[in-house]
């Protein structure tokens, strides 16, 4: 119970004196997270926008494999990720494990089928009415995009929110991509791991809380957000 | 939205530290990393030596030296000679140099429920296997896991697998030493690490060192580089760079220097 405590109060000391561990930690976290959440939405919004509105043979085979992702396991996603990325893998010469962007590319893969899936329900949800009034109006195929994400803003948000949260608390991926290297690639996810090895447990419960306090940020953050746009 | 965004970039800008000149791969056991040897002391005093920053991945010696093998890493600093060696044979480590050494202890509850204090290690495995104490081991292929998995074979026993007493963590080793303590259970660890845990319990901790001091519990440390002939990639200049400062008159008087609970956590035998 002592620890639990002394964690609770670390974990203010560590915020306040400005431990640069700490920041680092943090500062990564949102680096990577931030890097893997605009790719994942980049490349996700259209793909599920075009699986929401176009009728193709294969359909419901895609929508099974994308929801079958939605439980891509993130160890399983750091193996493969880790055997394609290391030299001696097919896609060695980039040089892109143990940094960042190599960890990023993991994370993708993790936040990819939610903001898909998503994005498709949204879409399908949105009023039928909403496709056959864009034509008449002569919308081209790039506004129809455009005004169907507008009309389905708020469950992209929360689609956007489903995929930060799982990919900001992953571990694994993390852990075996990045290699938790000190002021590089080192999360807060995998700096509580590393912490709890040491038998460090407060300052992990210290980084625990930290993790926690960047997700309600982000939370308030796009609340406000939100409530702006409306 | 546009606010946001720059808020984004400017995060990106700020979380990508500052670089030195030239940095350089590191594969590691978890002792080094755990004690704080790498952090406190090699990594920062490295950089300030020579500019040149060391990247370290901390896992088992196992998954180092694989590491090594697939051309992920420029050296590794590793304990587990006969392992080593088959890499060495086959070409994918070169260099190999001795640096530092402690030894490996058997820890286990006070109360000492096998009885196994003062007894030689053969003698101690043999009467924690008869009574059926828990005892935990690594089970991840590292340095410390193979040494153990060595001693069952020296004290002429079947290493043990799926018996009820023995529990295979497939962790870290004070995660180990965590769980061994939990469930009143003996473990093997090296002194080093040890030392950390008893200073994470300010010198009182659960766990003792019950058996100890026995020649095969020696436990040598040797840093080695990839084999820039197999791994074109690889930075040799540092990883050679990285060795002979490893074992220079002044490294290696700091590592003997580098204590914890005023005992020494790693005591350097550099051949020079």
């Amino acid at each position: 119970m002592d620890f639990l405590l002394h964690g609770f109060f670390q974990a203010f000391q560590l915020l306040w004196t400005g431990d640069p561990e700490t920041y680092s930690a943090i500062g990564t976290t949102l680096a990577v997270s931030t890097m893997s959440m605009a790719a994942s939405l980049l490349i996700g919004i259209p793909l599920g926008f075009g699986l929401g509105v176009n009728d193709f043979a294969g359909k419901k085979a895609v929508r099974t494999l994308v929801d079958t992702l939605l439980s891509f396991p993130t160890v399983v996603i750091g193996l493969l990720v880790y055997a394609f990325l290391s030299r001696k893998g097919p896609l060695g010469d980039f040089g892109l494990l143990f940094t960042l962007p190599g960890v990023a590319v993991g994370q993708t893969i993790l936040g990819l089928p939610i903001i898909v899936a998503l994005t498709a329900t949204a879409v399908e949800t949105l009023d039928k009415r909403l496709k056959p009034t864009l034509t008449t109006l002569g919308a081209t195929p790039r506004q129809m995009l455009f005004t169907t994400i507008l009309e389905a803003r708020h469950s992209l948000m929360l689609a956007a929110m489903a995929a930060y949260g799982r990919i900001v608390s992953e571990v694994g991926i993390s852990m075996m991509v990045g290699g938790n290297i000190k002021w590089h690639t080192r999360t807060i996810t995998t700096a509580i791991a590393l912490e709890t090895g040491k038998g460090e447990f407060s300052v992990g419960i210290a980084l625990g809380l930290v993790l926690m306090a960047v997700a309600l940020a982000v939370n308030l953050g796009v609340a406000t957000l939100r409530r702006r746009a409306a | 939205m546009k606010k946001l965004l720059c808020a984004f970039a400017l995060m990106l800008l700020l979380s990508v530290p500052a670089h030195a000149a030239e940095t350089m791969m590191l594969a590691t056991t978890t002792s080094t990393a755990n004690t704080g040897l790498l952090d406190e002391l090699i990594v920062p005093q490295f950089a300030k030596d020579t500019g040149i920053e060391i990247k370290f991945v901390a896992v088992g010696t196992g998954k180092a030296l694989k590491m090594a093998e697939n051309c992920d890493v420029d050296a590794v600093l590793v304990h587990a000679p006969a392992a080593e060696q088959k890499y060495v044979d086959a070409g994918v480590l070169i260099d190999r140099t001795q640096l530092m050494y402690n030894d490996f202890v058997i820890i286990g509850p006070a109360a000492d429920p096998a009885k196994i204090t003062g007894k030689t290690v053969a003698q101690a495995l043999k009467a924690i296997a008869d009574s059926k104490s828990v005892f935990a081991s690594r089970g991840d292929n590292s340095g410390t896991n193979k040494k153990e998995i060595s001693l069952w074979k020296e004290a002429e026993m079947a290493v043990p697998d799926a018996q009820e007493w023995y529990v295979q963590t497939g962790q870290g080793m004070i995660s180990t030493i965590n769980i061994a303590a939990e469930k009143n259970a003996y473990t093997m660890t090296d002194r080093g690490t040890y030392i950390k845990y008893e200073a994470n319990h300010n010198g009182n901790a659960p766990l003792k060192i019950l058996v100890e001091g026995e020649k095969t519990l020696f436990n040598q440390y040797s840093a080695l580089a990839v084999n820039p002939e197999k791994c074109p990639k690889v930075k040799y200049e540092l990883a050679t760079k990285f060795i002979n400062w490893m074992a220079s008159p002044a490294t290696q008087k700091a590592i003997g220097q580098f204590k914890l609970l005023g005992k020494v956590l790693f005591t350097p035998n550099a051949a020079k």
